[in-house]
């Protein structure tokens, strides 16, 4: 579907989103000009806590064998995992906190604690995902390559085992993360350069075997007589942040609500119309502080893909002032509980394995012509202080 | 331990916290124990005149005490969440049994950093550093004629060399005119007198500019008649360096010679324009005074840097596409050439690849 097909959008003039779209600037440029030592603060705090949950962790894990002492060290090396991976790792990575000029806190240098190497994720993620947001053919997350999370997406007999794939890349999404920027789908078609194919692998082989050989060889035989023990608590640790970020990340483009796009719409797509794509792309779900912080602050995700290079600790800040956007245009801002944010994405991932001619719910009609900005407007709108890592 | 025996320790612990360091871990317990960023801690701030600090400073991991007398450092403060760099002499002298070096600061008006230095630093902020560099140093063992001719803070690289032989018992035959506008804002003057009453060969000769007006080049060769003879060192206010430059080259001395610079005058302008950082993916208007080194700090981009004022050529990155003027001397720089981001500015729209 296309942004000027979509009925909440369509009533906008193209002046109200030139308006719109200077709006949303005036809070990139607000929330710029006031980064500073608070925001500094939160983040070093973050990576501290991280730390001292991953060494307690390790620590209390020498003592796996003793049944408690496994709970709480797989407890705090799962919850580590996940700070590392959400909130931190992905946050910057992002270049959300490159602006305090510090190399051990940049997107030029993070390494995360994942399989998956930076450098490819920032591809395929920063890149591809964010400035191509849920543009069927062009954003791989649109169902991974794997799975059918559209009705615009045609239905193939293979999409049965749909609750089946789902689990696995649920329980491994490590792993899916890891080879996603290999880009599953262009292998399946032959279209893949085979020279870069191989650069990927070698990548990845060399990150896998760092993060195997620390998880599933030297700690365990660190602990010696428990390296079983310590083996299954890290196996554990992991699969318990493979599956929370996997829940967090599909609750970000696949609930109700949430637009899917066609390759058409891209074309002389404005810095305004941008913004309005990330809007309708993406849903945020609701929660507290200490929810947000464990989600890597995607529960704000309408504000992340608005601004994703924005410090995350701003998220809801920026927030109120989207949703009073959003009520100024009526336009729609999605978000519900987490439970049912995902219970919306699981029930159409089953519903999707079928063949069905349209996504849940029904779409309406076109209400009306699309009013596009004609492209001598397109040319006046001097807007981009854009989205830095949406400049192609 | 041997530098090689830790690197191995240090490989090793790295199996298991990767993809962090351990110097990530240990941190945590002492800041100065990692060699990831060079880290120092500021162990006292000592006033020397009403504007004037010196700076005690105690290293962390991987910092290198072996500076040649002369060179400087670069410091890195964090103000208010971002990391601001400097570059500053050192002013101590090289000693291995010593685990601190210091820095001399002249707060100057207006200034960002020198005056939060001079007047806004607590002992225990940990502070970046950047190993010491530059070519301005004394030689071991010295020349056996020497002329220092200072101005204001420009006595501090000096005074790590007059420290330095004092300390090797090394001093030769040395004339030291030093400028200062009053007598009260003249750093380092007890030592300085005491160091003359110590070495028979040192001379020095101080000018207080309120009282004795400015001290030129014509007043340098009297107070100092033999200073062809004499291996020579200058560091001051940029119009005393191009002075001593012009009168050196003119008597065809230029090569016993040596200048610091502590700022480039970059009084030219360009035109400004939109500048395009490619690799980084960061695009941004800039006006005609803004280096391409701050306007990519600005933005977020881990530029290389060093002595930030166009000596060191750290800074240097291609130009893909545009044209772009050095500040210092108007000079035009086109597409494929390298330039030093740190005294140059956009002359219209331009890619620079980092
Ligand atoms: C190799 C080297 C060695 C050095 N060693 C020393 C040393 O030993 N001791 C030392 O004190 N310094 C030294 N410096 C200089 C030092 O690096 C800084 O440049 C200096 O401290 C000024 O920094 P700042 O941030 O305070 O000034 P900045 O804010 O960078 O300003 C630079 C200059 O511009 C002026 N200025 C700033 N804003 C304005 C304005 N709005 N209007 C008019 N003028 C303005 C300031 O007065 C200052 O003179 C050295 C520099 C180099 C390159
Ligand atoms: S930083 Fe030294 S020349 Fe630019």
């Amino acid at each position: 579907m296309a942004i000027s097909d979509i009925a909440e959008f369509a009533h906008l003039t193209p002046e109200e989103i030139d308006e719109l779209g200077k709006e949303f600037d005036q809070i990139r440029r607000d929330i710029e000009g006031s980064r500073g030592e608070k925001d500094a603060a939160y983040i070093r705090r973050i990576i501290g806590l991280q730390r001292k949950l991953m060494v307690a962790g390790r620590a209390t894990l020498f003592a796996s064998a003793f049944p408690p002492a496994w709970v709480a060290g797989t407890a705090m090396l799962a919850t580590g995992k996940i700070l590392e991976n959400m909130e931190i790792g992905h946050n910057v990575m992002h270049g959300q906190w490159d602006w305090m000029n510090d190399p051990e806190i940049h997107s030029g240098t993070w390494e995360w604690d994942t399989t998956c190497p930076a450098e490819q994720w920032k591809h395929s993620h920063n890149y591809m995902h964010h400035t191509y947001t849920n543009v069927i053919g062009k954003d791989n997350d649109v169902g991974y390559g794997i799975l059918r999370v559209t009705s615009d997406q045609k239905w193939h007999p293979a999409n049965i085992g749909q609750p089946i794939y789902n689990t696995l890349l649920a329980l491994l999404f490590e792993w899916g993360v890891a080879l996603h920027d290999l880009d599953i789908e262009a292998i399946r078609k032959r279209e893949k350069d085979p020279v870069e194919m191989k650069r990927q692998l070698k990548g990845i082989w060399r990150k896998v075997r760092k993060q195997v050989a620390k998880d599933y060889v030297i700690f365990p035989a660190l602990s010696g007589p428990q390296f079983v023990s310590t083996l299954t608590a890290n196996a554990t640790a992991n699969i318990i942040r493979n599956l929370w970020s996997y829940m967090i990340i599909f609750c970000g483009h696949f609930p109700d609500g949430a637009e899917k796009f066609t390759e058409e719409e891209l074309e002389n797509e404005t810095q305004a119309e941008w913004y309005i794509r990330q809007l309708f792309g993406s849903a945020n779900f609701n929660g507290g502080r200490f929810l947000h912080i464990l989600s890597g602050s995607l529960g704000y995700q309408i504000e992340h893909h608005l601004f994703p290079d924005l410090p995350s600790n701003r998220y809801p800040e920026i927030s109120e002032r989207v949703k009073v956007l959003c009520e100024k245009y009526n336009l729609p801002y999605t978000t519900g509980p987490l439970y049912r944010q995902y219970g919306q994405v699981f029930r159409t991932l089953m519903r999707l394995s079928l063949p069905t001619k349209r996504a849940f719910p029904e779409p309406q009609p076109p209400v009306r012509q699309s009013k596009r900005a004609r492209p001598e407007e397109l040319r006046n709108y001097n807007g981009p202080i854009a989205p830095q890592s949406a400049v192609a | 331990m041997s530098s090689s025996t830790v690197e191995r320790i240090r490989s090793v612990a790295a199996r298991i916290t990767t993809p962090l360091l351990p110097d990530d871990y240990l941190k945590m317990i002492n800041p100065l124990w990692t060699a990831r960023e060079l880290r120092g801690k500021v162990i006292e701030v000592v006033p020397e005149t009403d504007d004037a600090a010196t700076l005690v400073i105690k290293p962390g991991w991987g910092f290198r005490a072996d500076y040649a007398p002369g060179q400087y450092v670069g410091i890195g403060v964090d103000i208010d969440g971002r990391w601001h760099w400097r570059s500053y002499s050192i002013s101590s002298t090289p000693d291995s049994n010593r685990d601190t070096l210091t820095i001399t600061v002249k707060a100057m008006p207006e200034g960002f950093l020198s005056e939060h230095l001079v007047r806004g630093l607590e002992p225990g902020t940990i502070v970046r550093l950047a190993l010491p560099q530059g070519e301005f140093v004394l030689p071991d063992p010295p020349p056996a004629k020497i002329l220092f001719w200072t101005g204001g803070s420009g006595i501090t690289p000096v005074m790590s060399m007059l420290r330095t032989m004092d300390r090797r018992g090394t001093m030769p035959d040395v004339v030291h005119v030093h400028s200062a506008p009053t007598q009260d804002q003249a750093i380092f003057r007890d030592e300085r007198l005491a160091l003359a009453e110590r070495h028979e060969g040192l001379q020095t000769i101080e000018n207080f500019d309120d009282e004795h007006g400015i001290l030129d080049v014509e007043k340098l060769t009297k107070v100092c008649p033999d200073w062809r003879e004499r291996e020579t060192w200058v560091c001051g206010p940029a119009p005393m360096l191009e002075a001593a430059e012009k009168h050196w080259s003119k008597s065809k001395l230029g090569k016993s010679l040596h200048i610091e610079r502590f700022s480039a005058d970059l009084s030219a302008s360009a035109e400004g324009g939109h500048v395009t950082f490619s690799k980084s993916e960061k695009e941004v208007d800039l006006d005609g005074a803004t280096t391409l080194l701050e306007a990519g700090e600005e933005a977020g981009i881990q530029m290389p840097f060093g002595c930030r004022m166009g000596i060191c050529h750290t800074c240097i990155l291609p130009l893909k596409k545009g044209v772009v003027k050095d500040l210092r001397n108007g000079a035009e720089y086109q597409e494929n050439q390298n330039i030093q981001t740190c005294v140059t500015a956009a002359a219209g729209d331009c890619v620079i690849e980092i």
